[in-house]
């Protein structure tokens, strides 16, 4: 996973948000707007220029006791204004994984 | 089975205890992610893509019907229902809870299983032929030494931070079940001309991003000098092993760069100089770990019981026989290898009510013993073959009878982009699909014995290198892709396969595996020939134009 030092210097190129593991049970989560994390990617702070996602970034990773390895992943905006994951991994990670599990939750 | 004795057992208590008192730490902020990922490595607790995975020790790959269902247990109360077997015989899960990850760990340690170094830098867990013990022909058994140097490499201050992960893997039968030349070391038991007992060592194997065959560098080696000669490798890796480049940190590059010889040299030099030592092992010490392992009391039973004759007019029940029953070393006893390769299933995968049936059906027929193979199958090793009918039935009530060992729908599977934060593409979905395409009983026993190999990245955990078929998954723009190797194979024979040609996208993987196998089933010299001879015989060319003439 590429460290939020590395990150610094990408510079995003679409809309982006941040997003970690969750400590205690290493659940996804996303970065909000109100400075905390949500499960849901519809609540994550949207960025859209490299200086908003480095401060989001920086924001995210000093809460090293409520997350592990934040780092910035692309998502793309619907026309309905619903943010969906960017790339595979991350619809992945946001939806589940692709097969049904041995025992249905 | 091996019995625990207090000191192991001690020692594992210590353990959770200690990392109870780390994971209440992390979880306080008095220790930093930094400062935790290591800990927490050395414990078999990794961050994937949606939680922590847990990784479970399984020595050798033998289990005790009481550990099975502790296993359960955890699957059951801990996680989602379910646990993955891995090729390093060991068990996953894939939903843990930090918080609750110490509670489990002590749950498991009243069955005397842990979790110590299944990951981190240091030597992993020790694996051996599923058959070990059980198999005919067989040296002896191999896992009276795998334990020696489970014990001898357990929490060694030495070899717990070396320059990578260190991966040993024993035989003692002819054919080899523990692909022991894909491993950093690789010993076979065997006799030497004046009939003693000793190891043929290999060095250097390997997979991921560069596969290398072992190469023996000691071809004859007695028990008494096992240990210090292990010791006399390490030390030398643990030297001039790389430390500045992971990618070049296993033993395996420092052996191709070396040349076998000069590392043999360096080697042996060790080991002259640390003359008779403290590893020097007598005739006591052996023996107190092979009294230690408990073998049945097996009955006086016939080959070929009234049950079997019976049964044996039933066919699937003898399509299931002929693929997943072999000879036992004591007559009148089989080993049945239990299959978790069910169709449209994800390989290895065993459910927490799988798991306690099989930890019944093993107390009822297999002496409450089971194995793990490495092919990411269990296997029940002393059935009496009079008990195989009753066995099957039950077995196939709780889908653990696809009679498909060894045969193309026998994938070996990582657990790819659905799970894994390291991978690139998905593996699980890829072989779901290809034994919905090879379900035909009647094909698959056709086409024979074929080994296909998934790997999600070039990590190899899947071990696509040594598949009859290999499959690699790599991301290209942003989409999956999948490279196809043939000829590799893991056995006492074993190479590494070679690509076939460019990558081919998701949606076209399982019709180009069937192009494969079409084109063995035209050029195989006769019905007996296997896959992996066809290739051997005339080498990738034939497959590549058959895949590649209409794409």
């Amino acid at each position: 996973m590429t460290s939020p030092l590395e990150q610094k210097k990408i510079k995003i190129t679409g809309p982006s948000v941040v997003t970690a593991n969750r400590t205690w049970d290493g659940a996804v989560i996303y970065r909000t707007p109100r400075h905390d994390w949500s499960a849901e990617l519809s609540d994550a702070a949207v960025v859209r220029s490299s200086d908003e996602a480095r401060a989001l970034l920086a924001e995210s990773a000093a809460d090293d006791v409520g997350a592990i390895g934040a780092y910035i992943a692309p998502v793309e905006i619907e026309n309905t204004g619903a943010i969906k994951p960017g790339n595979l991994r991350e619809h992945i990670r946001s939806e589940g994984v692709t097969i049904d599990l041995p025992v249905p939750a | 089975m091996y019995a625990y004795d207090e000191l192991d057992r001690t020692l594992i208590n210590e353990r959770v205890a200690e990392f109870r008192d780390q994971v209440k730490r992390r979880l306080s902020g008095e220790l930093t992610e930094d400062e935790f990922k290591m800990l927490r490595l050395q414990n078999g607790v990794y961050l994937q893509l949606h939680a922590y995975m847990f990784r479970v020790a399984i020595p050798y790959g033998t289990l005790s019907s009481k550990q099975l269902r502790r296993l359960a247990h955890v699957a059951r109360r801990y996680d989602r229902g379910y646990g993955h077997f891995t090729t390093r015989q060991n068990i996953q899960f894939n939903w843990i809870k930090l918080a609750e990850l110490p509670d489990a760990l002590a749950d498991l340690a009243e069955v005397g299983i842990h979790a110590m170094q299944t990951s981190g830098n240091n030597t992993r867990n020790v694996t051996s032929d599923q058959w070990a013990g059980v198999a005919p022909g067989e040296i002896e058994d191999p896992r009276i030494w795998s334990e020696l140097i489970r014990q001898y490499t357990t929490l060694h201050p030495e070899f717990s931070f070396l320059p990578r992960k260190f991966k040993f893997a024993i035989t003692a039968s002819e054919h080899d079940r523990a692909a022991i030349k894909v491993h950093d070391i690789g010993l076979r038991l065997h006799k030497n001309a004046s009939g003693e007992t000793g190891f043929e060592v290999l060095v250097g194997g390997g997979l991921g991003r560069t596969p290398f065959i072992g190469k023996t560098i000691k071809p004859f080696i007695p028990g008494r000098d096992l240990l210090s000669y292990i010791e006399a490798i390490l030390r030398v890796y643990n030297q001039y092993g790389r430390r500045d480049n992971i990618y070049k940190a296993r033993i395996k590059i420092l052996v191709h760069e070396l040349g076998i010889e000069k590392f043999a040299k360096e080697v042996e030099d060790e080991w002259l100089a640390m003359g008779d030592s403290a590893l020097t092992l007598d005739d006591a010490v052996v023996e107190d770990i092979r009294s230690r392992f408990t073998y049945p009391a097996y009955e006086k039973l016939p080959h070929m019981p009234d049950e079997l004759k019976k049964a044996a007019h039933d066919p699937k029940f003898e399509a299931w026989r002929k693929n997943s029953v072999a000879l036992h070393k004591v007559p009148g006893y089989a080993i049945v290898t239990l299959s978790l390769k069910p169709v449209g299933g994800p390989p290895g995968d065993a459910t927490a009510e799988q798991m306690d049936a099989v930890a019944d059906l093993a107390d009822k027929y297999s002496f409450g013993e089971i194995r793990v193979g490495h092919e990411q199958n269990l296997a029940l090793p002393h059935v009496a073959r009079r008990d195989l009918p009753v066995l099957w039935r039950a077995l196939d009530k709780i889908g653990l009878a696809t009679p498909n060992v060894n045969l193309v729908s026998d994938i070996i599977a990582c657990p790819g982009l659905d799970y894994c934060s390291l991978a690139n593409a998905r593996s699980i979905p890829i072989a779901q699909e290809l034994t919905r395409r090879f379900a035909n009983h009647d094909t698959a026993n056709l086409i024979g014995r074929l080994h296909i190999n998934i790997s999600g990245c070039i990590n190899a955990c899947g071990h696509h290198h040594v598949g009859h078929i290999g499959i690699l998954g790599v991301e290209k723009n942003g989409e999956e892709f999948y490279q196809i190797t043939i000829g590799g194979r893991a056995d006492e024979n074993a190479e590494v396969g070679v690509l076939i040609g460019p990558a081919v996208p998701y949606g076209e993987v399982a019709d180009v595996i069937e192009d494969i196998v079409e084109a063995y089933l035209a050029l195989r010299a006769r019905p007996d020939e296997l896959f992996v001879d066809t290739v051997k015989r005339l080498g990738v060319e034939p497959f590549r134009e058959r895949v590649y003439a209409t794409r």
